[in-house]
């Protein structure tokens, strides 16, 4: 996952709100051999239905047999692909990386520039926050390598499509009814 | 009214018109069959559960009806993984219940607990893990509205103990049953959008070498009629798949049998040199392709089918229309007409019946002192020997593909087979199933001594609940397709495929299981037997004709290879272009 995907598409999977939703999807993705780079769920405004948002690469995932495949599945409710060029994407990391005295003030200088947060510090470690979208989480994580990352983790991305001209560029794949 | 879960799910099953359930008890289920005693519901009780789903599977075929399975937890569960897969495959609509260990005990490793949703999830059409006993008539209602609407599938029910046990609290709930099925992400489309008609009209007056490719979801529609009137219309010929005999009559001047690695040459090549493909409930597997890449080059597709997923899979199709076959055929047939009359295709249609002419399929009975005794005949035999509308269930192996095409199919739910998934042994439990479900008709099963090793013992529950099927079983001592695979492609070093013809002693076998058995050695006995075993109507029959081992399937298209290369059999050499 630390390395974006070159080309990738980006599904919003409405799906009803019940045990054993998640592990249809991403079952359904192993079995047709579509590689999943991130996958992120939550509730939505409405209770019954929760949202799948998965980023899946192109090479392995003919976006057209995804979709198909996945709108097989009963619980799936509704299928929107975001076109990454017009859709606001972000994501949410946690790190913990080495701030020893000598470097303490360079990383806390990059948490700043990138607009981060620090949400808890150690001794010689300092842990982060940072939100944003996921090409300048990658950056960040870049520069940190450098001082030593113990600790990362990233929610995978979650993402709208943008505001202006919403209409035309929500391609609603598979809306039933 | 008050019930208890296990009578709510009788009567649920009630409710949806189901007559016969095929099963076996077990702890987790056992609070279900008491309520069984007392339902007008049929209960069969097979010998291993694969026999249950494989029943409830012939039952669907032969009927158009889902089939109903109950089994226990665990490995009463684990045994019908196999059915489920089959009935997956081939689109057959079964509902399959399965106890559970109480719902305390999920998730401990308790004894008999098995993640049956779990483990099925890619082999059901959906499947479901009931959480209150008043949700049982909801879901039962959902499983049979999603089993048999759309593309039909399996669909597997998971109740725990708890839920059914009227010594548990948890089993009590207020008897309801839903007046309609909310399932928000399920709303399978049906009719055909009317531009792509119109176009797949057009495409179809502008043809010069076209053919109708029927699949099975022909049969599923109910759209055999249909087909026949569209093929009529437009004078265009029609290949039936594996999944899609009887679809249309073997017997009608239009049709071509069956293409594909062992279809007949004029099916495989007016396929391959076609230039309009109408594929109707088909789905471009890869046993009637071959080589894809090479595959009916200068054909264009239209495509029609009720699942969109199977649109543009394997080939992009010029005109796709998703919907059911039926209505798609129906609407098609009027936008034909409106186009008025179909272009001059004399000279495809002569190059078809040259071909037919040319390459039959073939095979040679001797009648001298040694000559063995061939497979085909005994199908011709048998096919000419039995009532015209008999139902015919097979194994899978070489007798599969005989059946296929030395049989005249004349009449739409007449052929029963394992096409997907080509399971071994489903042959006896779904011809006991298709003649529960259809107890006027003669059904034969036609069966290989290696499939009829896997699930013999389901005769058994024939003798038991009088349910008269015969069996012929083509005995060439082998694993006869493995064994045509390992002469053609290993050079004949063959591993692990021997049998022996004695081993077991089928008839003796036949008849400790309360069957007829008899045994054929030579051509001349053939017709008598069959003659004998289609006077017998109280119990079932065993045939055991000891056939000539060293025959093989022809024609064939090795797998992986282009279906320009047919090879037509030892002398007749290859064919092809
Ligand atoms: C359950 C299962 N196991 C293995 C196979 C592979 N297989 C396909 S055909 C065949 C041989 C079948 O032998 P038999 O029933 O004697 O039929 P024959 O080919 O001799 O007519 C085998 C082993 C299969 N299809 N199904
Ligand atoms: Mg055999």
């Amino acid at each position: 996952m630390a390395n974006p995907p070159p080309r990738h598409h980006i599904l919003s999977v409405l799906v009803e709100n019940k045990a054993g939703v998640l592990a249809r999807v991403s079952s359904l993705f192993a079995r047709r051999g579509f590689n999943i780079y991130s996958l992120a769920v939550a509730p939505t405004d409405d209770e019954r239905f929760s949202r799948i948002t998965i980023v899946v690469d192109v090479e392995s995932s003919p976006l057209e047999q995804v979709t198909k495949q996945l709108f097989k599945l009963i619980n799936v409710v509704k299928i929107s692909e975001l076109d990454p060029a017009h859709a606001v994407e972000r994501e949410m990391m946690i790190l913990t990386v080495k701030a020893e005295p000598g470097t303490r003030g360079q990383v806390i200088e990059l948490v700043d520039v990138f607009q981060g947060r620090i949400v808890d510090v150690g001794h010689d470690e300092l842990t982060i926050e940072l939100a944003g979208p996921p090409s300048k989480l990658d950056d960040f994580e870049d520069l940190m390598r450098a001082y030593g990352i113990g600790a990362l983790q990233r929610t995978g991305r979650v993402a709208l499509p943008k505001l202006e001209r919403t209409a035309t560029r929500l391609r609603s794949i598979g809306k039933v009814g | 009214m008050k019930l208890n879960g296990g009578q709510a799910l009788i009567k649920s099953l009630e409710m949806e018109g189901v007559e016969v359930v095929f099963g076996l008890p077990g702890g987790a289920i056992l609070p279900v069959y008491d309520p069984i005693i007392d339902s007008p519901i049929r209960h069969i009780l097979v010998r291993h559960e694969q026999g249950a789903g494989h029943m409830a599977e012939g039952y669907a075929h032969a009927t158009g009806r889902p089939g109903v399975a109950m089994v226990t937890s665990g490995p009463g569960a684990t045994n019908i993984v196999t059915p489920l897969a089959d009935a997956m495959m081939d689109s057959i609509p079964i509902v399959v219940i399965t106890g559970q260990v109480p719902s305390a005990a999920i998730g401990t490793d308790a004894f008999q607990e098995c993640d049956i949703v779990g483990v099925t999830r890619s082999i059901t059409k959906h499947n479901e893990l009931v959480t209150s006993a008043q949700d049982i008539p909801r879901i039962i209602q959902e499983a049979f509205h999603i089993a048999t609407t759309g593309r039909p599938g399996p669909v597997l029910v998971d109740i725990p103990k708890d839920l059914v046990d009227p010594n548990n609290p948890n089993s009590a709930m207020e008897w309801e049953w839903p007046d309609s099925i909310d399932l928000p992400g399920y709303k399978p489309t049906t009719k055909g959008h009317p531009r792509m008609i119109r176009e797949a009209a057009n495409l179809i007056a502008e043809s010069r070498r076209p053919v109708i490719y029927a699949g099975g979801g022909i049969l599923k529609a109910r759209a055999a009629q249909a087909l026949r009137e569209l093929a009529e219309l437009t004078g265009i010929s029609v290949v039936t798949t594996l999944m899609a005999r009887g679809a249309f009559p073997d017997s009608h001047p239009l049709c071509l049998g069956m293409p594909g690695m062992h279809g007949n040459y004029t099916a495989i090549t007016s396929m391959q040199q076609s230039d309009l493909l109408i594929a109707l409930g088909s789905r471009f597997d890869d046993r009637v392709t071959g080589k894809v890449g090479a595959f009916a080059p200068g054909a264009k597709i239209i495509h029609v089918d009720v699942d969109p997923a199977e649109l543009g899979k394997v080939r992009r199709p010029d005109v796709p229309i998703v919907g059911d076959c039926k209505a798609v055929i129906d609407e098609l047939i009027k936008a034909v007409r409106e186009l008025g009359p179909q272009p001059d295709r004399a000279e495809w249609d002569t190059q078809l019946k040259q071909w037919q002419a040319q390459f039959p399929l073939h095979y040679e009975q001797g009648w001298g002192e040694g000559d063995a005794l061939k497979p085909q005949f005994c199908i011709e035999q048998l096919r000419d020997g039995s009532p015209e509308d008999t139902i015919v269930v097979s194994g899978v192996g070489q007798h599969q593909m005989w059946s296929s095409q030395f049989w005249r199919f004349n009449h739409p739910y007449t052929w029963i087979n394992s096409g997907g998934l080509g399971t071994m042994g489903f042959a006896v439990p779904a011809a006991i199933g298709a003649k529960v479900g259809m107890p006027g008709r003669t059904v034969w099963a036609i069966d290989g001594d290696g499939c009829f090793q896997m699930t013999a013992q389901e005769l058994v529950t024939a003798s038991a609940e009088r349910i008269p099927v015969k069996v012929a079983i083509l005995n060439n001592a082998y694993l006869g397709m493995v064994r045509q695979w390992q002469e053609l492609f290993y050079e004949e070093r063959y591993s692990e495929v021997y049998l022996s013809p004695d081993l077991p002693d089928y008839k003796m076998w036949a008849e400790a299981m309360g069957c007829v058995g008899m045994r054929v050695e030579h051509p001349d006995e053939v017709a008598p037997a069959i003659e004998k075993a289609n006077s017998i109507d109280d119990r079932p029959v065993v045939i055991d004709f000891r056939v000539d081992w060293t025959e093989k399937v022809y024609p064939m298209v090795a797998a992986g290879t282009s279906n320009d290369a047919v090879i037509l059999g030892p002398e007749m050499g290859e064919g092809g272009h």
